[in-house]
């Protein structure tokens, strides 16, 4: 995250003239824990903040663009197609996607295209056909063009699992300079670490950037079942058993009618 | 094969209804509706009761349709047979229409093959054809069982109209497998046979066990009765005693290898099959054995004309995620 942090801001440097950066953010996440428990069906997490301005942001024209980008644990996926062999669908052709980000929400107050030139929305990865999905191709580590059927495939399965999102409308002004946005974590949202990335945009260019960061992690009764069954495979496969054999003789004792 | 696409749907009908039902699943990682799951358990436990089946070849492809991944969904019903083939057994062991020898010759086979077909999981898994790999073998073995056992069951069904002797149970007619040496004599069977055919089909029966989330009793039962000819009356119990071993393995043998045993998702299933599998049972004492077994045929045919169509009919999505080593 710190790397991360490091790049966005040596590129905010490089595309915001110094006159620009008086703006200042300021956020709070309504949570930085979220618990997963025997009763989690999802949760909206709330992000307000508010932007700071001095004497030379005074009189922009077209407003502020915001732009918050919610960020989930990195984990390797396989993205596979399918082909017709011998009259069966099977999955023969495969791209291994290097670490691309488990959850990943793009919210914003307006269409990002407008906020500024493609060139520095591709140098932030603001927006979802910005962000970056690096492949494995032979020896390679690269990220294809937009249009790749793989890559496409890859956001539209995210998309559809309600993983991947890019909301243009998600983000609200309640006044010139205060704002909140609701970050949607679904009940299949995986555990880990998650960044939230806060840019501000003014005239094409981003003039304020600010990140925060919450957690996500089984807790109590689904923690204790999940760690025993990493950890101690042997015993909790045999407490499984025991259990069922239980339930089974329960069965039969209740039900017995002779 | 859309139902065993890992990635296309995810949690889908067992998110939307009422909050207060939900019950979110440590393994399986997705919140399922309880009564849902507990019907689900119910209804496979009536029709395993009344065949006298572990249910596992309709309870696995179920939730696969739920969304659960075929690796949790494959591992988690090795352990609700496990609970609704005991209280069979119990009742079979009552009435004393069990063998144990036979069921102890058909275990030796059954736990090596168990062992096997729960490594192959993971051997698919990691080559990401795991789908595959169950799609066509629950085609492939439903649909030859199921067309057997209709063919079977009508040809009997026609007999018995006619008026004939229903029992096809000839004692002098012996297989090739007759010859084979070590031959051992199971008294309450009433059958003299090699045990090498019976390790065979245990050995058989087990894999699939390990492989597919399958008891297998549904290929025990008609592989006792046609290729051994173990009167019917001793099959089922049998058929139930083999189950309930290589399934309470195959739990443990899971949670080791593969690590995808959901207790939570087992526990409401297994209640639910128990309770079904009591009123199955009687249930299906008040049908004839070869409407049964037509009946049963039937059901087996529709669930792999079922994985024909997906693996047949072009998906709707080409694509699918899978993550490496993770459960969905």
């Amino acid at each position: 995250m710190r790397r991360g942090t490091g790049i966005a801001v040596a590129a905010a440097l490089l595309c915001a003239p110094p006159s620009a950066r008086a703006e200042k953010l300021v956020t709070s996440l309504s949570a930085h824990r979220v618990m997963i428990t025997s009763n989690f069906t999802g949760v909206d997490l709330t992000l307000f903040g508010t932007i700071e301005t001095d004497a030379s942001s005074v009189g922009r024209t077209g407003g502020y663009g915001l732009v918050v980008t919610v960020t989930g644990p990195r984990q390797p996926t396989i993205t596979w197609r399918k082909e017709r062999v011998l009259g069966i669908w099977v999955n023969a052709q495969s791209r291994v996607f290097v670490e691309p980000p488990s959850y990943l929400a793009v919210l914003s107050n307006r269409p990002i295209d407008d906020m500024a030139s493609p060139d520095v929305l591709r140098r932030l990865q603001a927006g979802l056909t910005q962000v970056q999905l690096p492949q494995r191709v032979g020896g390679d580590i690269a990220d294809v063009n937009a249009d790749d059927p793989f890559r496409a495939a890859f956001l539209r399965i995210k998309r559809a699992q309600g993983l991947y999102r890019e909301q243009a409308n998600a983000v609200t002004f309640l006044t010139p300079t205060l704002f909140r946005t609701s970050i949607p974590l679904p009940a299949n949202v995986p555990i880990g670490e998650y960044e939230v990335d806060v840019k501000l945009f003014a005239a094409g260019t981003m003039v304020a950037q600010e990140t925060t960061a919450f957690e996500i992690i089984k807790a109590g009764f689904e923690q204790f079942v999940a760690t025993s069954a990493r950890d101690y495979g042997l015993l909790y496969g045999f407490a499984t058993m025991l259990l069922a054999l239980f339930t089974g003789w329960l069965g039969a004792i209740i039900f017995r009618r002779d | 094969m859309r139902p065993f696409s890992i990635g296309a749907g995810g949690p889908r009908s067992a998110t939307s209804a009422d909050n207060a039902l939900q019950i979110y699943l440590p393994i399986a990682d997705l919140p399922v509706n309880v009564f849902f799951i507990l019907m689900v358990g119910i209804v496979v436990g009536f029709l395993s009761g009344m065949f006298g089946i572990g249910g596992g070849f309709l309870l696995t492809p179920l939730l696969i349709l739920i969304g659960i991944s075929p690796a949790v969904a494959v591992a988690t019903v090795s352990s609700h047979i496990t609970a609704s083939s005991l209280s069979g057994v119990m009742a079979y062991w009552r009435r004393k229409a069990l063998d144990l020898a036979l069921a102890a010759m058909l275990l030796a086979g059954a736990l090596v093959g168990t062992a096997g077909g729960v490594w192959l999981i993971a051997l698919l898994r990691a080559a990401g054809q795991l789908d595959l790999a169950i799609g066509l073998s629950y085609l492939t073995l439903l649909g030859i069982v199921g067309t057997m056992m209709v063919v079977e069951s009508g040809r009997a069904i026609g007999r018995a109209r006619r008026g004939q002797p229903a029992e096809i149970r000839r004692p002098g007619s012996h297989s090739w497998f007759h010859g084979l040496p070590l031959k051992l004599r199971f008294k309450q069977s009433k059958i003299y046979v090699s045990v090498i055919p019976v390790w065979v089909i245990g050995f058989v029966i087990g894999f699939l066990g390990g492989l597919m989330g399958i008891g297998g009793g549904f290929l025990l039962v008609p592989a006792l009765i046609y290729l051994l000819r173990v009167p019917t009356s001793v099959v089922i119990g049998t058929s139930m005693m083999v189950t309930l071993v290589t399934m309470a393995s195959a739990t443990i043998l899971q949670s080791i290898t593969n690590k995808s045993v959901d207790v939570v998702l087992a526990l409401i299933l297994m209640v639910g099959g128990v309770m079904g599998a009591q009123f199955g049972a009687r249930a299906g004492l008040k049908i004839r054995s070869e409407q049964l077994r037509l009946l049963l045929g039937l059901l087996i045919l529709a669930v792999g004309l079922r994985f024909a169509f997906d693996l047949v009919v072009r998906p709707e999505d080409l694509f699918t995620l899978q993550i490496p080593g993770g459960m969905r």
